[in-house]
């Protein structure tokens, strides 16, 4: 959450709240809801490190609310963030991990945990449907679900491979 | 589901075995080795599994494309598996509707005449077989390429297109062999929402595939593999605790 924050205020200064809102509009409801709370430490911790500053800003009726605004370090750390290639998600290992054991206890088989990791999938891959629906008109949104469908559609093959070599 | 239903599937396979012979004295392939399948009224199920795990001439069985070598294919409580061609012929016309993964349409016919000869050839009069095909057409979102020849057809449309030929006789039941497998992935949702609704409102579906997406929109499951099913599973609504948030989890 530390750097799409950061991100988020080399476009304009801007408050946690808002902060969390823009997450929220921009990524929909594919992406994890923003914890409130989690936005404000980040925010501590990344004024703590210099790369944004905050100021109190008076409101009517209201306690005062802490504007936060990048600092150079703080677009030099997003520019770099921006310039990284990104790693991609690692084989879900625990499931192979189960599978590759489950013989060795004789508390499990392995047909019995493939079918229940494809339903599990399944399920997912509902949820997802569900959600592409429900988004629709929200290209961001739309492009996540589609991400995440690719990844399901690549553990849904796997298995079938493990289900070939190992059943 | 009624008890009632439930009682007599509107299509139950027991035992179905179908082996491939390769042509002059090639090994013997056991396609589908032992499949017992029932499937109720109004269900929507899906047959994954492999490339070669005997799915497509699994549906090909279902639907009377091929014959079974043993075992018994019953539609509403009537054996159909020893049926005669022509008696197929009149079920597929009346009763099932099938989409293939190329869609098959009739290269010199438009789109309109491709999904007005199933009408025609059922015995509807002309006027109702035209008033189907409009229907469909505007559902289907296909108005404005009724004219259109296939070939001028993009992959989703020709999909589409394929589908109300399909339905324009309204069947029972539809058959569809990997139905988004040649889709990118805008046409392949198109073809999914229409499968979803027109499952919605109350037809039996029965397709293979590949692709997740339509597996995950089924309300069931069924694995095969190697000519056997290994698996049967509902899928309902109950949203997984944490599982798409497994998916999208996007760090940063």
């Amino acid at each position: 959450m530390r750097l799409p924050l950061l991100a988020l205020l080399a476009k304009e200064p801007a408050h946690g709240y808002e902060l969390k809102q823009a997450l929220e509009q921009t990524f929909g409801a594919a992406y994890p809801r923003a914890n409130i709370g989690q936005v404000y430490v980040t925010l501590g911790r990344l004024e703590k490190a210099g790369l944004i500053e905050g100021r109190d800003v008076a409101q009517d009726g209201k306690p005062d609310k802490r504007v936060y605004a990048i600092t150079d370090t703080g677009r030099q750390e997003v520019a770099k963030w921006l310039s990284e290639p990104s790693e991609g998600p690692r084989v879900r290992d625990e499931f192979f991990l189960k599978l590759v054991l489950a013989p060795e206890t004789q508390l499990a088989d392995r047909l019995t945990l493939i079918n229940n990791q494809r339903r599990h999938y399944l399920n997912v891959m509902r949820g997802l449907n569900r959600m592409a629906a429900e988004e629709r008109g929200n290209q961001v949104s739309q492009l996540l679900i589609e991400g995440a469908v690719l990844h399901l559609q690549a553990d849904l093959d796997w298995l079938e491979r493990c289900q070939e070599e190992l059943t | 589901m009624t008890d009632q239903d439930t009682a007599v599937p509107v299509l139950r396979a027991t035992g179905l075995v179908k082996t491939h012979r390769a042509a002059r004295g090639g090994a013997e392939v056991r396609a589908v080795r032992g499949v017992d399948l029932g499937v109720g009224r109004g269900d929507f199920v899906a047959v994954t599994g492999p490339s070669g795990a005997g799915k497509s001439t699994l549906l090909h069985l279902l639907a009377g494309l091929r014959r079974p070598d043993a075992g018994e294919i019953h539609l509403d409580g009537r054996r159909v598996d020893t049926l005669r061609e022509a008696d197929w012929a009149v079920l597929r016309r009346r009763r099932i509707g099938i989409v293939f993964q190329t869609g098959n349409l009739v290269s010199d016919l438009t789109v309109a005449d491709n999904i007005e000869l199933p009408a025609l050839l059922a015995g509807h009069s002309a006027r109702a077989a035209r008033e189907r095909r409009e229907e469909l057409l505007t559902d289907l979102g296909l108005a404005d390429r009724a004219d259109a020849a296939p070939a001028a057809l993009s992959g989703g449309e020709r999909q589409r297109a394929a589908l109300a030929r399909a339905l324009v006789n309204d069947p029972d039941l539809l058959f569809a062999d990997e139905p988004t497998g040649s889709l990118d992935s805008r046409s392949a949702r198109e073809v999914l929402a229409l499968l979803t609704r027109h499952h919605a409102k109350g037809r039996t579906i029965v397709l293979v595939t590949h692709d997740a997406r339509v597996a995950g929109s089924a309300d069931r499951v069924v694995s095969l593999f190697d000519g056997l099913i290994t698996d049967d599973a509902r899928v309902d609504d109950t949203p997984p605790a944490r599982g798409i948030r497994d998916v999208l989890d996007l760090g940063g």
